[in-house]
């Protein structure tokens, strides 16, 4: 097997063993980046030397015996909404363009104590803000499995650079699907954590009451080490729960006989390509051969779910974004005086989506409409938060397709919002919710395009999601396929 | 007659400080009135009494306690800055 | 001011709390730092940053808000008031909007009417605003070509407190800070030092008719910086609006600043949807539940406040109306007052060398009870040396001139410069027999009924005796002899 095609877990164990050392991987690593990322445009930046440096320090400590950390010398990758010191942080926008964070986020922090190489810094939707990565600043990467279509997103660089086997893990972020949608287009294991599970300190917001960090993985495994390292209480953020974090890795294979797993059947709707809801049909056989029960539950509100999460998801936005005004950081526009400065820097460093999504955050806020859409939002998402609460007691976790489509062509729908939204339908209501969860590979479409399912957990319980996703993984192999990309290189 | 028009949305382009030209003050009229239309459908439901849910899940009283730490060296703080003097960041004259 | 209108005023009061960290992040709150040395990527609002709470900061709210009889509310939450502006890195205000930490206080203000009860609408705690510097030919904002921002000031923890429209005059309004003042000193909440800007003040003023029941149009004075110019400014809007109606013009609701130097206020050109602030709640602080235990746990730990106090004083130690306000004025003043008492100095003299000597000298220097080379103790064994006639005043005035010079102990001085007043019938009589056989003159005098000579002769007695005789004494005899 090529270094490559490893698994996390069989890197850090290939390295302690002094099979290959953490030098080997990173070269090797890089080596891909040069044959690859031209091709499918995944990184914005790269750091090769940071890499190099902690990479050799994994060696080193080995070679001395000193005690190594859970994620030693595995390669990672983060999505450039995560602050990282002393380099590049664009969030896929001009008007962050040059700016070099004076600190870590927290799981930057983390991962980077734990002995992970962090390669660089992968794109994305500007601010996190799209379904496709079609709305980074600088350009939209391609699909490793055809590059005529789209990564999905916001976290599409993080999905992609896993998908072409470029690092095993990714870091992403996920207010409304950004994880699980992008993970679900590139054939790939992506999960949400409960919201408050994964410190957000250093994730440069774009709605705070849904953001949440999450790791990307080509298995279930690799995504719960990288959870176990990243999750856990941060007195940087007040959002953070101090429960505490048990080791993911542990209950994996426990298996899922006697739980109970919720088909809501809202969101068997006429909008999902029929590949899908075949697929998905084959998978709750999988599930229910392993032991699980399947039962029908209701999600009454599910309908509204989109509407709500718009309005709130922009409203905060409006605000979180209102400090991009030219003064301390970023892009700067001269202009006559203060007024004119801030509107013509905002004007040139923010694209099309952020702004449309600025407008109508700081719409639905305003005096006279707050009532009408922010209100509203608010109480409905108190809804659609209950009728999660009335479904759990019924069942241990939700399934329900990631996407209602498979990756669509780059272009399609980037003149319509509103389609554009609908891509995120079975996603966003677990960030309304809070709940975790997570998305894995559960076939492929007539084109050979990726099929993700949607398990959704309850809340602080990632562990029978894991458990629950790793069984599926343990009897299928629709996470080991590989992309064909020597034949389109 | 639409929520949405021209002068609606050159209003809260000025509330954002978002200068627009006339091409996308046309565009984000005509997307924000469908968006918005899409929106109100929240109004089929009735939601009298029911709580607002601003934050994902319950949490309360979380503080830190009083103590100083320090922070960035000023160096650092500037760093980033298009525009210093004096050791402070510096704007275009401010017309009250 | 003309008679016919009435003036209305209503104050928010900004307060600097009193804690070491800023309120969302463990930057140093001390004022007079360089430039932009005091900040953080929290307070600097840098991308990715989130706000965590300080605990001092509930806690102090709380305790200004019991102290103005304000009720804490059992849930508050922060919200976020949004607008642009060069000192707000964030482009938010962290602010509290519809569920304050406190609503309906008191305060009782005096008036020449009488007191007069003036009520506190809310409470609610935020973060400060960085400071705008505007280096031009004047340093005003409209004539400089650009702006400098220093963030130290940037979340430096503040209340405001909001009263109702109750204030009539521009000496209430001044009398209500005075009484906020103390209050929020008394309590240990701020040390409410205007210069270094730790309390701030906006008034809404308007006027009306007297008799109309309606209030008139308000506008908002900004920018008043010390109570000398709040009276003044209070006073130059309301007659400016007076004016507009009589003119018969209307009252434009407005901001408006106020310019110490010109003696105007002018309006600030802000648009109104500039002032759409879009609350909303603060999604990075989770909400804030204030139990009774709390409460009650802050409430135990409060001082006796001002005007507890100052009734206390005045039936405790029978003081008048004046004194005890004077020495109620501070916390740490009516506590040196109370020490010297506690060191057995009779309540009205420890008041007046307090007052009148001790005072009389820190107001010429400029200096605080606080800064004191006099303590409590050393006063208060002053005083008893006089009362029990060891000292005379007099002596008592030299002796005290060297205490504050020297920081040495009244006994000390008055033992090695041999001031102690001479008590001994038997020393004054010898004196006084001397003093009368060196004036027969006088004596005749006095014997053929001019009395008044008596004073020309304890005065020579007193000189004789370098003024350490007891006068009381020096009269006694004097009379004796005399009148023999």
């Amino acid at each position: 097997m090529d270094l490559h095609e490893h698994s996390a877990l069989e890197i850090r164990e290939g390295i302690a063993r002094g099979k290959f050392t953490a030098q080997e991987v990173c070269e090797r690593v890089f080596a891909r980046i040069r044959d690859w990322d031209p091709k499918f445009r995944i990184f914005l930046a790269s750091d090769e030397e940071g890499a190099h440096s902690a990479a050799t320090e994994v060696d080193r400590k080995l070679a001395a015996g000193e005690p190594v950390g859970l994620l030693a010398g595995i390669p990672l990758a983060l999505k450039d909404n995560l602050c990282t010191s002393g380099f590049p942080t664009t969030c896929a926008s001009r008007i962050l363009e040059g700016w070099r964070p004076p600190y870590n986020a927290t799981v930057v922090e983390r991962v980077k104590a734990a002995g992970a190489v962090l390669v660089g810094k992968v794109n994305m939707d500007e601010f996190a803000m799209g379904s496709s990565c079609e709305n980074s600043a600088f350009f939209p990467t391609r699909n490793p499995w055809n590059p005529e279509c789209v990564v999905g997103g916001s976290s599409g660089g993080s999905a992609a650079a896993v998908a072409a086997d470029l690092v095993p893990l990714a870091l992403g972020s996920d207010t409304g699907g950004s994880i699980r949608q992008p993970a679900a287009f590139c054939g790939v294991t992506g999960l949400k954590p409960t919201y408050g599970r994964v410190s957000r300190f250093g994730l440069v917001a774009f709605a705070s009451s849904l953001d949440q960090i999450g790791p990307l993985a080509r298995s279930v495994e690799d995504a719960a080490l990288l959870l176990s390292v990243i999750a856990g209480h941060d007195q940087q953020d007040a959002t953070s729960t101090d429960l505490p974090v048990p080791d993911y890795l542990l209950r994996l294979r426990e298996g899922v006989k006697g739980l109970k797993i919720g088909l809501p059947r809202e969101f068997i709707s006429a909008g999902i390509q029929p590949e899908i809801k075949a697929a998905l049909e084959t998978a709750q056989k999988v599930f229910a051969d392993a032991g699980a029960d399947l039962i029908e539950v209701a999600l009454p509100h599910s309908e509204y779910c989109l509407a709500a999460y718009y309005l709130a998801a922009t409203a905060e936005a409006s605000s979180n974004l209102a400090r991009y005004d030219g003064v301390q950081y970023g892009l700067r526009v001269s202009g006559d005086n203060l007024l004119e400065m801030y509107g013509a820097t905002r004007a040139a460093g923010f694209g099309s989506e952020v702004k449309r999504r600025i407008m109508l955050g700081t719409y639905a806020l305003s005096a006279g409409y707050y009532e009408a859409y922010y209100k509203k939002a608010l109480q409905v998402r108190t809804l659609i938060q209950r009728d999660f609460e009335q479904a759990m007691t019924k069942c241990d976790l939700i399934l329900t397709p990631t996407s209602p489509t498979t990756a669509f062509r780059l272009g399609e729908k980037m003149e319509d919002p509103l389609t554009m939204y609908l891509s995120d339908v079975f996603t966003i209501s677990a960030n309304l919710a809070g709940l975790p969860g997570i998305s894995i590979p559960c076939g492929y479409s007539l084109e050979g395009l990726p099929i993700g399912l949607q398990l959704i957990g309850r809340a602080y319980d990632e562990e029978t999601m894991l458990r629950t996703a790793y069984a599926y993984q343990s009897r299928t192999d629709w996470h080991k396929q590989r992309p064909a990309m020597e034949e389109t290189k | 007659m639409p929520e949405i028009t021209e002068e609606t949305v050159k209003k809260i382009s000025r509330l954002a400080n978002l200068r627009l030209d006339a091409d996308e003050t046309a565009r984000f009229t005509e997307h924000l009135e469908k968006v918005l239309e899409y929106m109100r459908k929240l109004n089929q439901l009735d939601t009298t009494g029911i709580p607002q849910t601003a934050h994902a899940l319950p949490k309360q009283n979380v503080w830190r306690e009083d103590q100083v730490l320090p922070g960035l060296d000023r160096s650092e703080a500037l760093a980033g800055a298009p525009d210093v003097r004096d050791d402070c960041f510096r704007v275009p004259r401010i017309i009250e | 001011m003309d008679q016919d209108y009435e003036i209305v005023i209503g104050l928010e009061v900004h307060v600097e709390l009193a804690t070491d960290s800023k309120i969302f992040c463990p930057c140093p709150t001390a004022f007079g730092a360089p430039p932009n040395t005091q900040v953080c990527p929290v307070c600097l609002g840098l991308p990715g940053t989130l706000p965590v709470l300080n605990r001092q900061v509930l806690v102090l709210a709380i305790r200004a808000a019991l102290a103005l009889e304000a009720t804490p509310a059992e849930h508050t939450k922060f919200d976020r008031k949004n607008y642009f502006y060069p000192d707000l890195p964030k482009a938010y205000q962290i602010s509290q909007f519809d569920q304050p930490l406190a609503l309906r206080g008191i305060i009782e203000i005096t008036t020449p009417a009488g007191p007069k009860r003036i009520r506190i609408t809310r409470v609610h705690m935020e973060e400060d605003a960085g400071k705008l510097l505007h280096p031009g030919a004047d340093g005003r904002l409209g004539t400089a070509g650009s702006s400098l921002v220093d963030y130290n000031r940037t979340g430096v923890p503040l209340i405001e407190i909001v009263s109702e429209p109750d204030l009539r005059s521009a000496d209430e309004a001044y009398a209500y800070l005075i009484a906020l003042k103390e209050i929020l000193q008394y309590a240990g909440v701020s040390d409410c030092n205007m210069e270094e800007g730790s309390l701030r003040c906006d008034a809404n003023i308007s006027v009306r008719l007297r008799g109309d029941q309606v209030l008139g149009t308000k506008a908002e004075l900004k920018n008043m910086n010390s109570f000398k110019h709040i009276r003044s400014a209070i006073e130059y809007e309301a007659r400016r609006q007076i004016r507009v109606l009589q003119e018969g013009g209307q009252v434009v609701q407005e901001s408006r600043l106020w310019d110490e130097e010109k003696g105007v206020s002018y309006p600030m050109r802000s648009k109104e949807e500039a002032h759409d602030y879009r609350y909303f709640p603060e999604p990075d602080l989770p909400v804030i539940t204030i139990s009774a235990e709390m409460c009650e746990a802050i409430s135990q730990s409060l001082p006796e406040l001002p005007q507890a106090r100052r009734q206390r004083f005045r039936q405790k130690y029978t003081l008048n109306e004046y004194n005890a306000g004077v020495l109620t004025s501070s916390r740490e003043l009516a506590d040196f007052f109370e020490s010297m008492v506690d060191c057995q100095a009779p309540a009205q003299a420890a008041c007046n060398w307090l007052t009148v000597e001790l005072l009389g000298k820190l107001n010429a220097e400029g200096r605080r009870i606080t800064q004191s080379p006099v303590g409590p103790e050393h006063l208060a064994e002053l005083v008893r040396m006089i009362e029990s006639g060891k000292i005379s005043g007099k002596i008592g005035k030299q002796v005290f001139a060297e205490m504050y010079q020297s920081g040495r102990t009244p006994e000390d001085i008055v033992a090695k410069q041999g001031l102690s007043q001479i008590s001994d019938p038997g020393v004054l009589e010898k004196v006084v027999d001397e003093v009368l056989a060196a004036h027969p003159g006088p004596i005749a005098e006095y014997r053929n009924g001019k009395t008044q000579t008596m004073g020309f002769l304890v005065g020579r007695v007193m000189q004789a005796s370098q003024g350490k005789a007891n006068p009381k004494l020096v009269n006694q005899i004097l009379k004796e002899r005399l009148d023999r």
